[in-house]
C-alpha cells in the first residue's frame, strides 16, 4: 500500500481528502503507482498523463524523498520508504509563477 | 411563470445565474468547478436539465462534466477526445507543418433532439460526437479533409468554436475555425466542403479571397431561418443567405466592425447584436464606451444601445461565446466581459443592468428559458413570436469606419 498526495484540484476532482492509499502490485515503479492510481480513480485518467502516450503532462511534477522524479522514465523504482508507505508520493502542480 | 438560467462560464469556474420572467432579481449559485477554466456550459434543447461543461487547466488538461438536474449536480463524464487515425499536420506559425494535437474543448453543441448526443468543438480543431451522453467521443474526421493542411492557428489557437445545427435538415451542419474558416457538411460529417465565398481578409491573408484560412469569430442563426447566417469576422460583419456558401459584408453603419460575439433575438430572425471592439490590436470598445449594437433589418443599419452601460473609462472585452439570448417575450439579450461582469436586457437590448459585476473573465454565457409546466427549453424558439419577415435589407452608409478599408 502506498500514499498518494494529490494536487488540490485533483483532489477535488476524484472526490478525496487527504492522502489516498493505493494497492499497487509488483515492482513499485512511478508507472505502476499510476496506474494503480488511475485504476482506483478513473477520473483523474488524462489529467496525469496523456490518455494515449502516458506522457506526463507538462506542468505536473512528481516528487518523492525529496527528490524530483518528473523526468525518470516510467520503470524508475519509487523510494523504499514510498513503496512501504512510510512516505507519500506527491504528484504536484508545477508553480505557476507571479 | 417562465425561468430563465443563465450558464456562465469564466476563467475561474463556473456560475448558474437564476431569475423568474420578470429578470429583475437574479441568484447567483458557484464558483462550480473553482480555479478551472469553463471554456463552455450549456445545456440540451431537448432536455434542460441535461448541462453539459468543458473544464480544462493548464496543470490538467481538459475534463468534462455532465448535470442531469441542471446544474444542482455534476459528474465528470469522458474526457479522451483522440483524432482519427494519424490526423497528419496543419500549418504552424512559421509556415511549418505542425502535427495535430488535442489541447481543449472550446465548444459543445447538444443534439437538437436527444440529449445524449453533444458535439465538441476542440483545440486544435476538430469535431467530435458523443452518442451516451459524454461519457466517449468519436471524432469526425472528414473535417480535416477540407484543406487541413492549410489552416492556421491565430494568436489564440486553432480552436473549433461554432457548431450550427441545421433544424430542417439533420445531415446538415456548419461549422467555424479559428482561423481557419467555415466548412458546411450535408451528410452528416461524411464530407466536407470550406464555405468562405464572400470573405475578404485584406489584412490578414496574402490572398483576401483564399478558400481556407479566414478568421471567423462566431455565427448565429435564428432556426425559423436556417438559411439564413450571420458572421462577426476578425474584422467585418457577414450574412449568407444560402447556408454559407457565400457571404456579404452588413457591417454598414457600425463605428468599427472588429468584434467577436454575435446573437439573434429569438422572435425576430432579422434582429441581430454585436459588440463592437476598437480594433484587432486593441481588444476593448471603442471610446472606453461599451455598446451593443442592434440591427433590425439583418445588417448594415445598427443602432448604439447605451443604457444602463459603462459610458467611460471601460475597457472590457466581450469573448466570442459570452452572449446568449433567452426566449421571453420581450426578449432577453445578456453578455459577459472580460471584467466580470453579466450585463443583461430585458427588452430586447433597449436598457441593461449587470445582473453580476465582479466574476472571473466571463468566457461563455448560455441562457436557458424553463417553462413552469415542462421541461421543454431551448435557446431560442423555432417560430419568431413577431413577423419581422418584411424586414428590408439596406445598403447603408458607412460611416466612421475603420481608416485601413
Amino acid at each position: 500500500m502506498i500514499r498518494v498526495v494529490l494536487p488540490y484540484h485533483l483532489r477535488k476532482l476524484a472526490r478525496v481528502e487527504g492522502p489516498v492509499a493505493i494497492e499497487v502490485e509488483g515492482p513499485v515503479t512511478i508507472r505502476a503507482a499510476l496506474d494503480a492510481l488511475e485504476a482506483r480513480y478513473p477520473v483523474l485518467k488524462g489529467t496525469i498523463r496523456d490518455h494515449g502516450t502516458h506522457r506526463r503532462r507538462p506542468f505536473i511534477r512528481f516528487f518523492a524523498c525529496h527528490e524530483d522524479l518528473s523526468l525518470e522514465p516510467g520503470d524508475t523504482p519509487l523510494p523504499q520508504q514510498i513503496a512501504s508507505g512510510e512516505e507519500p508520493f506527491l504528484i504536484v502542480g508545477a508553480m505557476a509563477g507571479g | 411563470m417562465s425561468q430563465v438560467r443563465l450558464l456562465v462560464g469564466t476563467k475561474k469556474g463556473a456560475f448558474i445565474l437564476t431569475s423568474d420572467g420578470k429578470r429583475k432579481k437574479w441568484d447567483v449559485s458557484g464558483p462550480h468547478f473553482a480555479g478551472w477554466e469553463m471554456y463552455h456550459v450549456t445545456g440540451s434543447p431537448a432536455d434542460p436539465s441535461r448541462l453539459y461543461a468543458s473544464q480544462t487547466s493548464g496543470w490538467f488538461g481538459q475534463v468534462m462534466q455532465r448535470s442531469n438536474d441542471g446544474g444542482k449536480t455534476w459528474e465528470p463524464v469522458g474526457n479522451e477526445f483522440k483524432y482519427d487515425g494519424t490526423p497528419g499536420t496543419h500549418k504552424w506559425y512559421d509556415g511549418t507543418q505542425h502535427p495535430w494535437e488535442f489541447k481543449r474543448v472550446w465548444h459543445l453543441e447538444p443534439s437538437l433532439t436527444d440529449p445524449d448526443t453533444v458535439y465538441a468543438g476542440a483545440e486544435d480543431a476538430a469535431l467530435f460526437r458523443s452518442a451516451d451522453g459524454g461519457k466517449t467521443w468519436q471524432e469526425l474526421p472528414a473535417l480535416r479533409n477540407a484543406k487541413g493542411h492549410l489552416w492556421q492557428p491565430g494568436a489564440g489557437g486553432m480552436g473549433l468554436h461554432t457548431i450550427i445545427l441545421d433544424p430542417t435538415r439533420p445531415g446538415r451542419i456548419v461549422i467555424a475555425i479559428s482561423a481557419a474558416g467555415v466548412f458546411r457538411t450535408d451528410d452528416g460529417g461524411q464530407s466536407w466542403q470550406p464555405a468562405n465565398r464572400g470573405l475578404k481578409s485584406r489584412y490578414e491573408l496574402p490572398d483576401p479571397d483564399a478558400e481556407v484560412g479566414h478568421c471567423v469569430h462566431r455565427i448565429a442563426m435564428h432556426p425559423s431561418r436556417p438559411d439564413t447566417l450571420y458572421m462577426q469576422k476578425h474584422w467585418d460583419v457577414m450574412r449568407s443567405e444560402d447556408s454559407a456558401q457565400s457571404w456579404t459584408e452588413v457591417s454598414g453603419n457600425l463605428p468599427t466592425d472588429f468584434g467577436f460575439p454575435i446573437q439573434v433575438h429569438a422572435h425576430e430572425p432579422e434582429t441581430i447584436y454585436v459588440v463592437p471592439i476598437k480594433s484587432d490590436s486593441e481588444h476593448f470598445p471603442l471610446d472606453g464606451q461599451l455598446r451593443v449594437y442592434r440591427s433590425r433589418s439583418g445588417g448594415n443599419e445598427w443602432q448604439a444601445l447605451t443604457k444602463g452601460l459603462p459610458q467611460k473609462d471601460c475597457y472590457v472585452n466581450v469573448l466570442r461565446e459570452a452572449m446568449s439570448a433567452d426566449r421571453l417575450d420581450p426578449c432577453g439579450i445578456y453578455f459577459g466581459t472580460t471584467g466580470g461582469q453579466v450585463y443583461g436586457s430585458a427588452n430586447n437590448g433597449d436598457t441593461w443592468e449587470a445582473i453580476v459585476h465582479d466574476l472571473p473573465a466571463v468566457l461563455s454565457v448560455e441562457a436557458q428559458t424553463l417553462e413552469s409546466s415542462s421541461s421543454s427549453s431551448s435557446k431560442t424558439s423555432l417560430k419568431p413570436r413577431k413577423k419581422s419577415e418584411k424586414s428590408k435589407k439596406t445598403s447603408g452608409k458607412k460611416k466612421n469606419r475603420r481608416s485601413k478599408k
